[in-house]
């Protein structure tokens, strides 16, 4: 438990809620980010998966970005409405709660991990159902649903492509939007080959003959199916109404066909207005999988007789998200709509990969949320690492649809972690923990002393006031109007010049 | 205390005193150029969709018979006879085809599976995302029927194409069960590279009558 109470600068709004308990789920992993991302960087493969899928999604992005004349408007928009939203968060609950409940639903309320799996797993028992289908969700990854259903004896079926491969896998997610991004088609061939029952074992790797075989797979259990679980992108506060923006058809299945629904839903995913959704729903498929718009999203507002689902549970979880509200900068944090593009950006994500982060939340996002979320214990705690894993180059704000200024929150937490290492009287210092963390993993390994020293933190203080200089390419197709810090760039530069060469 | 009441003390007491924050700026387009319906909407939708690969049937008439016509003209090819429709449809739609199934809520999901089909009407369609909204009302049908089959022929009449996002947000109504749909089911999971056809209809025919 953290014993820091203050922020440098006295930036807490209120008191804070308690931490989300790391031993529950999945929002801590078992080392620290050096020592993870040690073994990451030694594999190839890994490397070579990242850098094509990242590569691809930041051409897809930039190029979806560019038509919209409008694009600096929406994310001032959605900045403005996730902000109101924070600031007027217990009634636009309770309004939410109130119209789901006016409409045949029935709200819970979790206060951890822990209590929303007791929740979930009775609903699930009450039904008598031995097994559930589920719609891809970082809240139930977070809380670990499956594991909590499993010892239940209830088999959680995940239907989403990529998490079907990192369950047939034994896998652990790397992504926020595809779990199973450090997988490239021929991996991803070998395990559908060996895991799942009955597939013809003519398969080839084909992506649009994996999907297949999916759907194949996945068909039988959606048909009989009698409970889904599912994560909500929106819930619309005035109307009582849930979104799920997806793809595949596997989430209208989920929301479909069962008799009964279960919705796990972080507190901060509230929105006041439907109207707000118009913000969103061009925010988040662009930014996301660089579409225009994602195949499919679907709304439902409790309960339509003779249509879908008629037993629907809304689960509003806090797990540590009322720790992260009471500081006015780590609030922010809750604004993110998980859309994944800080992630495809980042070049310490796009080394590393995601399992590194060991939390469900990797890259720049997970860096502060997972942290906010546990708190910082100043001691050994692997997320205490994590505030290091960013050269704070800028990259992640710059394409972050909701303006969340990931740069400016590492920062904080590194100071936090100071002062709470202070307190505990521990090493390794906040320096050697940067050297140990981002800078190492940015350094070629024998340019690590030249390279290594540069206080993040007084980069990042100039970065403010400085001009910034235009970047060459490819790194100009980060993003259409904004260039990199100057004087973060250049060991940086040198590093993507040197790894990237001319592959993108 | 209930969980409830918990959470809730929680976040009033993480906001603090008087959390406030600014107005929402607005500055985004709330329309677009043109009216709903115009011409040039009509071909960014079909090249939105094409994008997409649906497959788009464009008819310059709009009386039912002939939509009718376009249905069977789309599903003939693909050896298509049979299809589910939703009770508020007009007949002559499906009046080409040799089985057509009316939904009266009974069939179930398996049922449902052994149809090849299904064709139904739209509320609005979003040009610029090529985005068309079911309500799951009588044109539409219930959700379950515009899922399960592999073909969705989808009737989308050109007074209904408006240009922007927030247009189309504006003429639906957000307590309906509402299914947005642009292209047929896809997945960009593997490597990121999008292939279409998972779960959802792998073939979605869209008739843009008008
Ligand atoms: S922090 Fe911003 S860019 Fe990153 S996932 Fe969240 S919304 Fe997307």
């Amino acid at each position: 438990m953290s014993t820091f109470l203050g922020m440098p600068g006295g930036r807490t709004a209120g008191t804070r809620g308690p931490a989300a308990d790391p031993g529950v789920g999945h929002l801590t992993g078992d080392r620290s980010f050096p020592a993870a991302a040690h073994d990451a960087l030694a594999n190839t493969q890994l490397r070579r998966n990242l850098a094509h899928a990242t590569s691809t999604i930041r051409a897809k992005r930039a190029s979806v970005v560019a038509e919209v004349p409008d694009w600096e408007a929406l994310r001032d928009a959605g900045s403005a409405i996730k902000a109101d939203t924070m600031a007027r968060l217990p009634e636009l609950l309770e309004q939410l709660e109130a119209n789901v409940i006016a409409r045949g639903g029935t709200v819970h309320w979790a206060r951890d991990a822990a209590e929303a799996n007791r929740i979930v797993t009775d609903l699930v028992r009450a039904t008598g159902a031995d097994e559930v289908v589920k719609v891809k969700s970082m809240a139930t990854q977070e809380i670990g649903l499956n594991e909590a259903l499993e010892a239940a004896g209830i088999t959680a079926h995940e239907t989403d492509l990529a998490e079907l491969i990192v369950q047939l896998g034994h896998d652990k997610p790397s992504h926020i939007l595809v779990p199973a991004i450090h997988r490239g088609r021929a991996e991803i061939r070998e395990i559908f080959a060996r895991e799942m029952p009955g597939v013809d074992p003519l398969l080839t790797d084909e992506p649009a003959v994996l999907a297949a075989a999916a759907r194949t797979h996945l068909r039988e259990v959606f048909l009989r199916a009698k409970v889904a679980v599912s994560g909500a992108n929106f819930g619309v506060a005035e109307t009582g109404t849930l979104t799920v923006v997806e793809s595949e058809g596997n989430g209208r299945m989920c929301l479909t066909l069962p008799d009964t629904l279960i919705t796990v839903m972080g507190i901060e995913k509230v929105v006041p207005t439907w109207r707000d959704l118009e913000v969103f729903l061009q925010l988040l498929p662009r930014s996301s999988t660089g579409e225009r718009m994602n195949p499919y999203t679907s709304t439902w507002t409790g309960v339509v007789p003779g249509d879908g689902p008629q037993d629907f549970h809304l689960v509003l979880l806090d797990n540590g998200r009322t720790r992260a509200l009471a500081d006015e900068l780590g609030r922010t944090a809750l604004h993110c709509i998980r859309c994944s593009a800080c992630l495809n950006v980042c070049p310490v994500y796009e080394r590393t990969g995601g399992h590194a982060y060991g939390s469900v939340y990797p890259g720049p996002i997970g860096a502060i949320l997972s942290p906010l979320l546990t708190g910082l214990t100043g001691g050994d705690d692997p997320n205490d690492s994590l505030p290091y894993a960013s050269s704070l180059c800028g990259a992640c704000y710059d394409v972050c649809p909701v303006k969340i200024n990931i740069p400016d929150m590492l920062v904080q937490l590194r100071a936090e972690h100071t002062e709470a290492h202070a307190d505990t009287h521990r090493l390794p210092s906040p320096e050697a923990a940067a050297m140990k963390a981002a800078a190492w993993v940015m350094a070629d390994e024998g340019r690590f002393a030249k390279a290594g020293r540069a206080a993040a933190v007084a980069r990042h203080g100039i970065r403010r006031g400085k001009p910034r200089i235009p970047l060459p390419p490819p790194l100009n197709g980060w993003t259409a109007s904004r260039d990199a810090p100057a004087p973060a760039a250049e060991s940086f530069r040198d590093w993507w010049t040197r790894t990237r060469g001319g592959s993108s | 205390m209930s969980a409830r009441d918990d959470v809730l003390a929680r976040i009033r007491g993480a906001l603090g005193a008087d959390p406030t924050a600014p107005p929402v700026p607005r500055a985004y387009r709330q329309h677009g150029e043109y009216a709903a319906g115009a011409p040039e909407l009509v071909l960014q939708l079909v090249d939105r969709l094409e994008d997409y690969r649906a497959t788009v049937v464009r008819i310059g008439a709009d009386d039912d018979d002939s939509i009718g016509r376009a249905v069977a003209d789309a599903l003939a090819p693909r050896e298509i006879g049979q299809a589910v429709t939703p009770p508020g449809t007009p007949r002559e739609w499906t009046g080409w085809l040799a089985d057509v199934v009316v939904d009266d809520g009974s069939l179930d999901a398996k049922a449902l599976d052994r149809i090849p089909a299904v064709v139904t009407g739209s509320v609005v369609t979003i040009a610029e995302t090529g985005t068309i909204v079911l309500d799951g009302g009588e044109l539409c049908g219930r959700r379950a029927i515009t899922l399960v089959p592999d073909t969705h022929v989808c009737v989308v009449r050109v007074s209904d194409v408006v240009q922007t996002v927030p247009e189309g947000l504006q003429r639906v109504d957000p307590v309906r069960p509402l299914t947005f749909i642009s292209g047929p089911s896809a997945t960009s999971d593997i490597e990121l590279d999008r292939v279409e056809g998972v779960h959802g209809p792998r073939q979605l025919v869209v008739i843009v009558s008008g």
